[in-house]
């Protein structure tokens, strides 16, 4: 799916990586591991386009980056460090306009992912009355929503409790069953049932 | 168009949901017109020689004030970032938020400006180019302050570079609007001033919309 080649990035004069490549397959997930500052959040942030302070290729279905940004935008989710959830709008409007935004999100309707996410009766309430790990679950619902076959997660169990954090790594399962990708940080033991996570540790290939 | 429809509607519903944003611009406005003749005098001739000028200048930077806010909240919470990595158009997003931008502020100043041209004694003949000139010159205004908010909303402290940024530019909206005022109250035409406000803004319409795109992925990505 996602090709990676010969990346280099530096910040503030310091190598955070280089000559790294790397492929994604469906089906796959890939956690990317490294000490605090080590640029994993700066590379996921260059997988989904959000930033291009790199130099080295990317290829989205064996095709170069620039040219296919629209198609790899409609199939590509992610799920920052910010959730991206607005305190002053209720769950379910946050939902509505994520979807607004992003045509793919149709998989259940909202009311369904809400109740997966464990937010029943919490839907028409302003999401800042939400707790932290609630209001992190508002932005995960759309994991529920989504068709899309690649999912970027930046830490995404930040602030989840143990069932919360079981429930997705169920449901990164049933994603990658079904054909899906998936690239994530965390600093949890992470733990798919019935898959093997490959790891890409970038304090190793900082300096090779 | 649907997209567009919605993405005006949950700006004027966070807008609503933060009152003090429609009324900060407001009270500011207000009490320029307010403070002004307590400050310099209360002489009705001299308010009404006066009259069109100040009310521009307090229109002006209760834009500008308001300016700022644009893009702020979404870049702290990341919903700039979903817009970004997002299928949708991006100057369609940024359209959306300078079109709610403009009704909380520019709209409504223009609505109240009657009131202060009341308090500030204007000839009742310029009341009409009044409100015609801020209908037509305060969505410059947004559409230009929006390139400032884009430029400077990753900075921690952007509020007084953004002044710098923008000020400059709402120099030509200023005059001419004022112009359009001060023509109107001696009872002159206002047509020309009014097409050449009208030639500004789509003029801005028509260019500043990528700018502040521009201006957001390179605050975004930078």
């Amino acid at each position: 799916m996602l090709e990676v080649k010969n990346l280099f990035c530096e910040r503030d004069e310091r190598v955070l990586f280089s000559h790294l490549s790397f492929s994604i397959n469906s089906g796959e997930v890939v956690q990317i591991e490294g000490q605090n500052g080590s640029g994993k959040t700066t590379l996921l942030r260059i997988l989904c386009g959000l930033s291009e302070a790199y130099e080295g290729e990317l290829f989205w279905q064996k095709k170069g980056m620039p040219e296919v940004l629209d198609d790899y935008f409609r199939k590509m989710l992610y799920v920052g460090h910010l959730a991206g959830v607005k305190s002053s709008l209720t769950a379910e409007e946050n939902l509505a306009w994520m979807q607004q935004l992003d045509p793919a999100l149709n998989k259940v309707n909202i009311a369904e992912a809400l109740k997966s996410v464990g937010l029943y009766g919490f839907e028409d309430v302003p999401c800042y009355t939400l707790s932290a790990g609630q209001q992190r679950r508002v932005g995960l619902a759309r994991l529920y929503l989504s068709t899309a076959p690649l999912w970027i997660l930046d830490e995404p169990f930040t602030a989840l409790d143990k069932q919360g954090v079981a429930e997705k790594e169920a449901l990164l399962a049933q994603h990658v069953l079904k054909g899906g990708s998936v690239i994530l940080t965390t600093h949890h033991d992470l733990n798919v049932p019935g898959h093997k996570v490959r790891h890409i540790n970038l304090d190793e290939v900082a300096h090779s | 168009m649907n997209f567009f429809i919605a993405a005006v509607r949950r700006e004027l519903i966070l807008a609503l949901r933060r009152r003090s944003d429609i009324v900060n611009p407001l009270a500011f406005f207000l009490m320029v017109a307010v403070m002004f003749p307590l400050a310099v005098s209360p002489e009705p001739k001299f308010l009404a020689q006066v009259a069109p000028g100040v009310i521009w200048v307090a229109a002006l930077l209760a834009c500008l004030l308001s300016a700022d806010g644009i893009f702020r909240s979404d870049f702290d919470d990341g919903s700039l970032e979903q817009i970004l990595v997002s299928p949708q158009p991006l100057v369609l997003v940024v359209l959306a938020k300078v079109l709610s931008h403009w009704i909380i502020s520019g709209f409504c100043l223009a609505l109240m400006s009657p009131l202060l041209a009341m308090m500030l004694f204007l000839p009742s003949e310029g009341l009409g180019a009044l409100i015609l000139s801020l209908l037509l010159g305060t969505p410059t205004l947004s559409l230009l302050g929006a390139i400032g908010a884009g430029l400077t909303v990753g900075l921690r402290k952007g509020g007084i570079l953004i002044s710098l940024l923008i000020l400059p530019l709402y120099i030509p909206v200023l005059i001419f609007g004022a112009g359009t005022v001060q023509a109107g109250a001696m009872g002159l035409p206002i047509a020309g001033y009014l097409a050449l406000l009208g030639a500004l803004l789509v003029l801005s319409m028509m260019l500043a919309p990528f700018a502040i795109a521009a201006a957001l992925k390179i605050s975004v990505r930078g």
